[in-house]
């Protein structure tokens, strides 16, 4: 199936400034592909963006030449920050299967899968509060796969947690790539950006700077800024 | 210290009298902050989620509103209510449904107000989120308004305190008639006056008993919401 990402002359600006573009940009449908960039390079920007939270001000940004806005319900996205309802675990997970419609048997099956692929069965009833940073963290993530998108998003998803949370993260992610659907990620964490990426995008100062397969990439940057990067952080 | 006792007879026995005074307090004030919630609670939330036209404006009049002074509320209804009134040929004046209007009146900006400040931090919490799952209209008043709901409950508990303890409107719009439109507040304005104080403090301690259970709620609510709040 052809769930190309397509962005064209995409540009974000925010109180006349531009933060974002202009970005040409055209992505594969497979695997894990890694944003990496210094802080406020566009990582999230580029994210938002792609997902449909937010619109571009100029230029377009395209799932099979759709607008990305109007079929943001075929992506899930995990924050940086991620909200907690106050509300059970399971309240919490459901929350996308309220603005989808689906039969009641198939919200209760797609709940049901996500508690178990997060392995939070056992708390579904507590108040998601009282969850531990790890456990939230596989929150966030049942939360953007329990409708089963085609395309997964995470926001540094690892900034905060233990390396053994980081590990089971990582193995999660891999799991779900290997199940069809696409990841993007932005990371700062190079290690684990090495260890899964399958490609690799870097930005600087709102542009794409170097678009290059995983091993090429973190082997032979082929611009500057890419290498100063690697550089500093290796 | 004899009237004191007088009162605690009147409580303990139930008497016919007191108990009807009591009735129709709570018949007017639950009604009335039902009523005032249904309106409020919806309205609140649509001003923290929405920015329009004029939401700067509702949102100044629903807190000045709050602080509008029962008279003042009572004398508007009457008017509007009164034989020469606009609503006058429903001849509700002297009536327990205008009491209840009034009071609609008078609590309604109180829970649209307090509903919109439990609202809004989560509104600026759950705002991406709510996109990223391609949240309506309805969906993301729902979940807001839900997951408000310890500071929303506060808000109607502290409504329906304020609908129970004031005068200055029902005694307008009421008319204070024996066994019609005769509650606790109006009926110790009136009795305190007349010297009979027994029955006057027998509601008046009525009137703490129901503060002290509605302000021991808030404490709960709070201290039970609590429960479900994020700490990072």
């Amino acid at each position: 199936m052809d769930r190309k990402l397509r962005l064209t002359g995409a540009e974000f600006h925010a109180q006349g400034a531009r933060l974002f573009g202009p970005v040409d940009l055209s992505l594969e449908t497979s695997g894990i592909t890694v944003i990496l960039g210094a802080n406020g390079a566009g990582k999230s920007l580029f994210l938002a963006l792609a997902h449909g939270i937010i619109l571009p001000t100029k230029g377009r940004v395209n799932w099979q030449d759709q607008p990305a806005a109007e079929t943001r319900h075929t992506r899930g996205y995990v924050f940086q920050n991620t909200p907690i309802l106050r509300r059970s675990v399971a309240g919490n997970i459901a929350l996308p299967l309220a603005a989808r419609r689906f039969t009641k048997e198939k919200k209760a099956q797609l709940l049901a899968n996500a508690l178990s692929m997060s392995k939070l069965q056992d708390q579904a009833h507590a108040p998601a509060a009282t969850l531990s940073g790890g456990e939230r963290q596989r929150l966030a993530l049942a939360r953007a796969m329990v409708t089963e998108p085609e395309v997964l998003f995470l926001d540094e998803p690892a900034a905060n947690l233990d390396p053994a949370f980081a590990i089971d993260l990582e193995q999660s992610l891999r799991n779900i790539s290997s199940g069809g659907t696409k990841i993007l990620m932005a990371t700062h964490d190079l290690p684990q950006a090495q260890r899964l990426a399958d490609d690799v995008i870097f930005f600087e100062r709102g542009q794409v700077v170097e678009q290059a397969p995983a091993a090429a990439f973190f082997k032979d940057a082929k611009s500057e800024a890419a290498q100063r990067y690697l550089g500093g952080q290796l | 210290m004899e009237t004191l006792n007088q009162a605690w007879q009147l409580l303990v026995s139930f008497d016919a009298a007191l108990m009807q005074i009591v009735g129709l307090s709570l018949r007017v004030s639950v009604s009335a902050t039902l009523i005032a919630a249904i309106i409020g609670i919806p309205l609140g939330a649509a001003l923290a989620i929405w920015s329009f036209p004029l939401r700067g404006v509702l949102v100044v009049m629903s807190t000045t509103m709050m602080a509008l002074p029962p008279v003042v509320v009572g004398l508007a209804v009457y008017l509007l209510l009164s034989r020469a009134g606009p609503l006058g040929e429903l001849g509700l004046l002297f009536t327990p449904t205008a009491m209840i209007i009034a009071q609609s009146i008078l609590i309604t900006p109180i829970i649209l107000a307090l509903t919109r400040e439990a609202v809004l931090p989560l509104k600026r919490e759950y705002e991406t989120l709510l996109i990223s799952i391609d949240a309506g209209a309805l969906l993301k008043l729902r979940t807001l308004i839900w997951d408000a709901r310890y500071g929303i409950m506060t808000a109607w508990l502290a409504g329906f305190g304020r609908a129970l303890a004031e005068v200055g409107a029902v005694i307008i719009v009421g008319g204070n008639i024996n066994g019609l439109t005769r509650v606790m507040t109006t009926t110790i304005a009136l009795e305190t006056s007349k010297g009979n104080l027994e029955l006057a403090m027998a509601l008046g301690l009525i009137l703490l008993l129901i503060a002290i259970a509605i302000n021991g709620s808030i404490h709960a609510l709070g201290q039970f919401g609590r429960r479900y709040e994020v700490t990072r």
